[in-house]
C-alpha cells in the first residue's frame, strides 16, 4: 500500500510537471526573465515605434544602459509614449539628448538609441526627451523613394 | 528457380509480409480500441504504467533535452551572429524545440527506453503463458494487461516531450545568455513575441500525442504477437524500436506538411 502510494504521488507530480511545462510555453512566458532594472525613469514620445516592445533595450553608443518599461498611447497627441528605465549609473545624460528607434542588424529586434546632447543639466527621474525620431518603416521608405522617382 | 525471377519473388514476399503485418496491426488496434475506455476502471494500473514508462524515462529525456538545447544554442549563435541577429537566438531555439525536436527526439528516446521494455514485458508474459493463465481465469488480458500499458505510454509521451522542450530552451538560455552574452530580455522577449500558444505549442502537443499513440500501439502489438521463444522476444523488441522510430519520423513529416506546410 505504501509503495503504491509513493508511485501515485510520483506519477501525479510527473503529470503536473508535464502540464506545467506546456502551460509555461503556451502562456508566452508572461514575465519570465523580465529583469526589472532599478534606476530612474524617463519618457519620450514617438510618432511610430515600429516593433519596439516592453523590455527592449535602451542603448547609448551601442551599450545597453536601460530598458523600455512600458508603452502607451497618448490619447491627446496620438503618439506613443515610451517609458524607459535607465540604470542609476548613467545619471549624467544631458537634457537635450536625442532618442531614436533603430533596428539591430537588418532583421533584428528594435531598440532605443540615445544620442547625448550638449546641455549641462542632466535628465532626472520623470523627465521627458523631446527630440525623438521614429522607427524607420521599410515600406514607407520604399514608397517615398518610388514616389520621388515617379515625380522626376 | 531462375536467378532472374527469384529476386522478384523475394521482393513480392517482402511486400506481402509487410502488408500482412500492417493489416494484423490494424485489426489488433480495432480490438484494442474496444477495451481502452474499460481499462480506466482500474486507474491504479494505469498510474503504475505511467510510472514505469514515463517517470522512469525522465532522466534520459531531461539530460538529452538539456544537451540538445545547449547544442542548438551554440550552433544557432554561430549562424545568427553572421547576420547580426543573435537576439533572435531565443526564438530559433524555442521554435525548433517546440515544433520539431521536442516531440520527435522525445518520442525516439521513449521508443528505445520504454517502448522496448513494454514489448519485452508483454512478450515474456506470453512466453511464460501468464496471458493464457489470465484467460483461463476469465480475465481479459487485453483489458487488464495491454490496455493500461497502452495508456501509460500514450500519456507519458506528450508530457515527456513538453519537459524536453522546456529543458532545451533553458539549455539554450545557459549557452546563449550566460556564456555567449546574448541579451537576456531579447532571448525571452522574442520567444514571448513570436511563439504562438496554439499554432506552435499546441501543434507540437498534437504531434507528440500522435507519436505516443503510435509507439504505444506498436509496442503492445509486437509484444502481444511475439513468438513465444527467446529469439521471438528478441525479434519483437527490435521490431518495436525499428518500426516505431520509422513510424514517428514518417508521421512527423506528414503532420508537419499538414500543420505548417500550407
Amino acid at each position: 500500500m505504501n509503495v503504491q502510494r509513493g508511485v501515485e504521488l510520483v506519477v501525479g507530480l510527473f503529470v503536473l510537471a508535464g502540464i506545467a511545462a506546456l502551460m509555461v510555453m503556451a502562456l508566452q512566458w508572461s514575465n519570465f526573465g523580465a529583469s526589472r532594472v532599478s534606476g530612474y525613469e524617463i519618457t519620450a514620445r514617438f510618432d511610430n515605434i515600429g516593433g519596439l516592445t516592453e523590455q527592449s533595450p535602451v542603448k547609448l553608443a551601442g551599450l545597453t544602459i536601460g530598458r523600455v518599461d512600458s508603452i502607451e498611447l497618448d490619447s491627446q497627441t496620438f503618439q506613443a509614449e515610451v517609458h524607459m528605465v535607465i540604470d542609476d549609473k548613467y545619471d549624467n545624460l544631458p537634457t537635450d539628448s536625442f532618442a531614436n528607434i533603430y533596428t539591430a542588424g537588418l532583421l533584428g529586434a528594435q531598440y532605443v538609441e540615445i544620442s547625448p546632447g550638449g546641455a549641462l543639466e542632466s535628465l532626472e527621474d520623470g523627465d521627458r526627451i523631446t527630440m525623438t525620431q521614429s522607427a524607420i518603416i521599410l515600406e514607407s521608405v520604399v514608397s517615398k523613394f518610388l514616389f520621388d522617382k515617379a515625380k522626376e | 528457380m531462375n536467378r532472374f525471377i527469384d529476386p522478384v519473388a523475394r521482393l513480392g514476399r517482402l511486400v506481402i509480409g509487410g502488408v500482412r503485418h500492417a493489416g494484423a496491426m490494424a485489426l489488433f488496434a480495432i480490438e484494442l480500441a474496444w477495451v481502452l475506455i474499460p481499462s480506466w476502471a482500474r486507474p491504479r494500473d494505469i498510474a503504475q504504467q505511467v510510472y514505469a514508462a514515463g517517470v522512469l524515462s525522465l532522466v534520459i529525456i531531461l539530460v538529452a533535452g538539456g544537451f540538445v538545447g545547449l547544442v542548438l544554442g551554440l550552433q544557432g549563435y554561430n549562424i545568427l551572429s553572421n547576420f547580426n541577429a543573435s537576439e533572435s537566438l531565443g526564438v530559433m531555439v524555442a521554435l525548433s524545440l517546440v515544433r520539431e525536436l521536442g516531440p520527435v527526439v522525445a518520442a525516439l528516446l521513449f521508443a528505445g527506453r520504454a517502448g522496448s521494455a513494454i514489448t519485452a514485458e508483454i512478450a515474456l508474459m506470453k512466453t511464460t503463458e501468464q496471458l493464457a493463465a489470465l484467460e483461463m481465469m476469465a480475465v481479459d488480458p487485453l483489458r487488464r494487461v495491454i490496455g493500461p500499458r497502452f495508456w501509460g505510454a500514450m500519456i507519458s509521451v506528450p508530457l515527456l516531450a513538453a519537459l524536453f522542450s522546456l529543458v532545451g530552451i533553458i539549455g539554450g538560455y545557459l549557452i546563449g545568455v550566460v556564456v555567449l552574452g546574448v541579451d537576456q530580455a531579447s532571448y525571452w522577449g522574442q520567444i514571448a513575441e513570436q511563439m504562438e500558444a496554439w499554432d506552435d505549442v499546441g501543434g507540437g502537443a498534437i504531434k507528440s500525442v500522435a507519436f505516443g499513440a503510435v509507439i504505444a500501439l506498436i509496442a503492445v502489438y509486437e509484444g502481444y504477437t511475439a513468438e513465444p521463444t527467446a529469439s521471438g522476444m528478441a525479434r519483437a523488441t527490435t521490431q518495436t524500436v525499428v518500426l516505431s522510430s520509422l513510424a514517428v519520423l514518417g508521421l512527423d513529416f506528414v503532420m508537419t506538411a499538414f500543420m505548417f506546410g500550407a
